[in-house]
């Protein structure tokens, strides 16, 4: 194992986004921004009720109406196929019936038929225009789960022990439920398609996070050879996991585009975003902790469900952290589901650990509440040795430095335990303060990845990879990466993204695109200038006659003898030029480590949340004001992107503590608050004061860099540690996200100033 | 959306000749109407553009009094220097408001027409009385956290959304409107209308109405003024519940007293209660509860919105609070948001 000596620098400190020119320029081009000639719109018709059959379908008017080319609907659209299950991360698909299939209606918002004209505003009348009746039965959108509703026996995640017995017999003991509502992803960008089909090739301009899925589950579904699937990704609004698998719209825009003979856009409205492109699900976890009066665990029962929709499997695995967080001897987590007429579910930013992670560390609280112990001393009394839930040791674990530091950093130490008994001062003057923490933690994985780097004779790069830049910063880590083994500047190289004709990439997804691309382009550079050495020794024009290529190497862009100073280089591009080569390349592959057999380690980021919120009794008003983050994300390879990820996630936290809510009409299961005024979002008035602090310690059982990804860690254990400093300012327990005014308007009155 | 016809008025005349049938619309920042058209909850066949008419400007009036034109956007009534010394309820009201991009584009008679929020009456799949008359409420047996608890009906609990109806109705604006019949002068008390069993009549203005501008009286320079907006988050929500302070002390003594809540009420709700309960006593707080417990004894909370009651009797109890207390303590508690 290298140490950490032996990493190469990190010549480029905080380099800024190299496509930030691009995007404040509007020059990036997203998915809607793709404007084809003969090109129609497409505007869905969608279903008012939640449950129920489509008893009569007119599409008389509108097809009648200006500009109106088509309107599909089930009788009409063309044959669709459902996937074959996928393998690994290729033809996954959530919502896996296709459009229209039949004429049962399932969740509020269904596909029922598409309007196709000329123009935007033609297709909006048109949908507007299709009269659709139903035959409506009994729906179910009920917000409480109960355990008997459960589709199956619970699946058991991890146990250890006889949990139940020792819970049974534990002198302490904590036993609550608690819940995370359904929440709807609102990346800035909508969902979009652009389909072109020419006659026999689909060119497909999607607003996925994964191309190459998009493109194996669109040939599937579309029903012709992946070859002739080109799926194009060049730029995303973020996703958040919305993105990350096809939904039918995409396959409605497609198959109208094959059908028309035309390019069809398709963008998807800011209220479909709460319908039909999946929704982090509700969660209802109960979890039970068994102490010693000293605080030592001596069990943990962690049982969730969530909803998922009547014809789909949407787990959230709110277990996901539980089995390797604290070391205890019992435990048992299980997860289930329960069926409501909703949409499908799907993966949201920290899929199972974010909802599961806030069950897990506001039980603790409450625990160290019960024991009159600090909440920190408390984790530091139960630190493991090593994954008990895997019998693995850790590749890297810091926790206990991510409190120690994240405490230093907050003043923890001068904490007072009592509840509303810290006051502010200077601008706080009058407000009651409350403090909590959390600690958190995420999969650390890396996928199967190709890359392409070439050298070029001009004195450039260029790299290339078919996965895409979520909005993260993966173009940036590229560049930086090329720039620091080549040796010339960022301006110099040209990173080609999002495009399924690049080599295969990985997902923007699972915090792991960054530690998946980075082994293949660094791979991809040893092989280009393998190419490039043996050019510069090859040939009556040889820059380096009779020398082996073995013997040569980069530095700075030029190329010098190993035995002599790096100043005698010549430059690779003169090398090339002079060869008549346009481009030395290689093609840079690195394995997976997602689901492989035989693990030595378990891998997974680490981080602790401090919160500070602020409690006006008098008017019931509280507000985070700062929080402190420390991650143990590996290497970090541009310290800029990576703060900006955390920082977004803590504003993320502060919505899911305080104020994110899907709320469906429980007589016709509308996603009620579907806009952006209704559905509470965390505003700039809103977002705390962040100090971030990375750990940097590399993990180099990850990968050469010692790099994880930060994409998603940042958003666990926010909401726990703001309940948690709830809970201290004001004495409310809120075991059901979000804390609502209402919650607080019930704390204590001689709390009151 | 439906097709409709986009006309420029001129002036004020033109836009009123013009506006001949009910189904006309007048269109000046467009923050409510164009979102309602794109959700087609109005159906317009016609919309004249007034934003091109003049009635912009705030003048001093020789009596002392404020004249603001309708179309004066949001942003430059909220910093003008008069209604920033003078009329500071309404300032910090229409900064309470919306965003800064809404502000800039929003109109002061826009302002005062704007549409409620109750998410049913932008749902064209459910019921609603005040969209679709007769067609039911959906709100009273749905999702009615951030609805009215006071002069409600069996057929709306909708709220008035406004921030600055609340502030200009502690000044007593009066609205000057220009119809088929010539100008004419409604005090801003008798401008809405609460919903009743015709909810879908909001105010007085008769079809083809045009509001040309909001006249305030002469300021009370001793008195002091508050906006209170409680809401979940601190931007951008209307509010759970606010209140509107005008107050005057003499001697410890409460010698002049408006009080007017938002977010509570199907209309902007002037409590004359708690004004009576406060005017001639001591500026103390179990005065203000009383206040409270006076604007509130005609609460009718619905199913999910009992807490707004609680929450409003804090919202008065602190807004009287800041208006009563010295300048000194004042700045420290005002914080915004």
């Amino acid at each position: 194992m290298a140490t950490r000596s032996t990493l190469p620098p990190r010549t480029n400190g905080s380099l800024p986004r190299v496509d930030g020119p691009l995007k404040v320029t509007g020059t990036a081009r997203y998915s809607s921004d793709y404007n084809l000639p003969g090109m129609l719109y497409a505007v869905p018709v969608c279903a008012t009720i939640a449950s129920g059959t489509i008893a009569g379908l007119d599409t008389s008017r509108a097809q009648s109406m200006p500009g109106v080319k088509a309107i599909y609907h089930r009788a009409n659209l063309g044959k669709l196929f459902r996937t074959a299950p996928p393998s690994g991360f290729s033809g996954i698909v959530d919502e896996k019936r296709p459009p229209f299939e039949d004429d049962t209606i399932r969740y509020y918002g269904q596909y029922v038929a598409v309007a196709i004209a000329l123009t935007f505003e033609q297709a909006v009348a048109a949908a507007n225009a299709v009269k659709v009746t139903y035959k409506a039965t009994t729906l179910n959108v009920t917000t409480h789960f109960m355990e008997s509703e459960a589709t199956d026996k619970p699946n058991v995640d991890s146990h250890r022990g006889d949990p139940d017995a020792a819970f049974a017999s534990a002198p302490v003991k904590i036993d609550q439920t608690y819940a995370t509502p359904t929440e709807t992803h609102n990346p800035i960008e909508l969902h979009a398609s652009v389909a072109d089909f020419d006659g026999q090739n689909f060119t497909l301009y999607e607003t996925t996070q994964a191309v190459c899925n998009a493109q194996d589950v669109m040939a599937q579904m579309l029903g012709v050879p992946v070859e002739n699937v080109r799926v194009i990704s060049r730029f995303l609004g973020s996703g958040f996991g919305g993105k990350l698998w096809p939904w039918p719209h995409a396959l409605i825009a497609a198959q109208a585009s094959r059908n028309l003979g035309r390019p069809v856009k398709l963008v998807v409205t800011r209220d479909m975003m709460f319908q039909n492109v999946g929704h982090r699900p509700r969660t209802q976890q109960r979890v039970r902790l068994g102490a010693t009066p000293q605080g030592k665990l001596v069990a943990l029962m962690h049982d969730s469900l969530n909803h998922t929709s009547l014809l789909d499997d949407y787990s959230e695995g709110c277990s996901e952290a539980t089995p390797y967080s604290y070391s205890v001897a019992n435990l048992r987590a299980t997860s289930g589901m329960v069926r409501r007429n909703v949409g499908t579910p799907t993966s949201m930013r920290g899929p199972g650990a974010v909802p599961g992670l806030f069950a897990l560390e506001s039980a603790i609280d409450e625990l160290a509440v019960e024991l009159k112990l600090d909440p920190l001393q408390l984790r530091l009394l139960n630190e493991p040795e090593k994954d008990e839930g895997r019998n693995l040791p850790f590749s890297s674990r810091h926790f206990v430095e991510c409190l120690k530091v994240g405490a230093e950093k907050f003043a923890w130490s001068s904490r007072t335990p009592g509840i509303g008994s810290m006051k502010g001062s200077g601008e706080q003057a009058g407000l009651t303060l409350g403090w909590g923490l959390a600690g958190c933690s995420w999969i650390a994985e890396r996928t199967e990845a190709q890359a392409s780097v070439e050298l070029l004779s001009n004195g450039a790069a260029r790299v290339s990879c078919a996965t895409q830049d979520i909005g993260t910063g993966t173009y940036t880590v590229l560049s930086n990466i090329v720039s620091e083994r080549v040796g010339i500047s960022n301006d110099r190289i040209e990173v080609v993204l999002g495009d399924t004709n690049l080599p295969p990439g990985p997902i923007s997804g699972g915090s792991w695109a960054t530690a998946s691309v980075i082994p293949a382009v660094l791979d991809a550079v040893d092989k280009a200038k393998q190419t490039l050495f043996t050019i510069a020794t090859s040939g009556p024009d040889a820059a380096f006659p009779d020398k082996k290529a073995d013997a040569l190497a980069l530095e700075n862009g030029k190329v010098h003898l190993k035995s002599a100073d790096a100043s005698t280089g010549v430059p690779f591009g003169d090398i090339l030029a002079k060869a008549s080569v346009r481009a030395a390349s290689g093609q840079g592959k690195s394995t997976g480590t997602f689901g492989a057999p035989d693990r030595k380690f378990s891998t997974h980021s680490f981080g602790a949340q401090f919160a500070e919120v602020t409690w006006q009794p008098e008017i019931a008003r509280l507000r985070v004001s700062r929080v402190v983050t420390v991650i143990d994300g590996g290497r970090i390879l541009n310290p800029k992107p990576a703060r900006n990820q955390i920082e977004g996630a803590v504003v993320m936290g502060v919505g899911m503590a305080l104020f994110e809510a899907t709320r469906y009409d429980i007589r016709n299961g509308a996603p009620i608050n579907n806009n952006l005024a209704d559905y509470i979002l965390t505003t700039n008035a809103d977002a705390p004061a962040i100090d971030v602090t990375f750990l940097d310690h590399p993990d180099l059982v990850l990968n050469p860099l010692g790099a994880r990804g930060v994409g998603e860690i940042g958003l666990a254990g926010v909401a726990a540690a703001i309940t948690n400093a709830v809970h201290h300012a004001t004495g409310v327990r809120v075991r059901e996200l979000p804390v609502r005014i209402e919650d607080l308007l019930a704390a204590p009155a001689e709390l009151r100033a | 959306m439906e097709l409709f016809t986009y006309t420029r008025a001129t002036d004020a005349d033109q836009a009123v000749n013009a506006a001949t049938h009910a189904d006309v619309r007048f269109v000046a920042g467009g923050t409510t109407l164009l979102d309602l058209m794109k959700l087609d909850v109005e159906r317009p066949t016609r919309l004249i553009d007034i934003n091109r008419i003049g009635l912009d400007t705030v003048e001093k009036l020789p009596n002392g009094g404020l004249r603001i034109g309708a179309l004066v956007r949001n942003s430059d009534l909220a910093h003008h220097p008069v209604v920033q010394s003078d009329y500071s309820v309404l300032s910090q009201a229409l900064l309470a408001g919306a965003s800064a991009q809404l502000r800039n584009m929003a109109t002061t008679g826009g302002n005062l027409l704007q549409r409620t929020r109750c998410m049913y009456f932008r749902n064209t799949a459910m019921p609603c009385n005040k969209r679709a008359p007769g067609s039911g409420c959906s709100a009273i047996e749905g999702d009615n956290r951030t609805l009215a608890i006071l002069g409600a009906s069996k057929d709306c609990i909708a709220t008035n959304p406004s921030d600055m109806n609340v502030a200009l109705t502690v000044l007593e604006a009066v609205i000057t409107v220009r119809g088929s019949a010539g100008a004419r002068d409604i005090p801003i008390g008798e401008f809405f209308l609460v919903p009743g069993t015709t909810p879908h009549i909001e105010t007085v203005l008769a079809p083809g109405d045009l509001i040309t501008h909001v006249t305030l009286s002469a300021p009370r320079p001793q008195s002091k003024h508050v906006y209170l907006k409680l809401r979940d988050r601190a931007s951008y929500e209307f509010a759970l519940s606010s209140a509107a302070i005008v107050a005057e002390l003499s001697g410890g003594k409460v010698t002049f007293i408006r009080v007017a809540l938002g977010g509570v009420g199907t209309k902007p709700w002037r409590s004359h209660e708690a004004e009576a309960a406060l005017l001639d006593g001591p500026a103390e707080i179990a005065n203000f509860h009383r206040a409270a417990d006076a604007a509130l004894r005609d609460a009718h909370p619905q199913s999910e919105n009992a807490f707004k009651v609680e929450l409003t009797r804090r919202c008065i109890t602190h807004a009287l609070t800041l208006a009563t207390q010295s300048a000194s303590t004042r700045s420290a508690s005002t914080r915004p948001a």
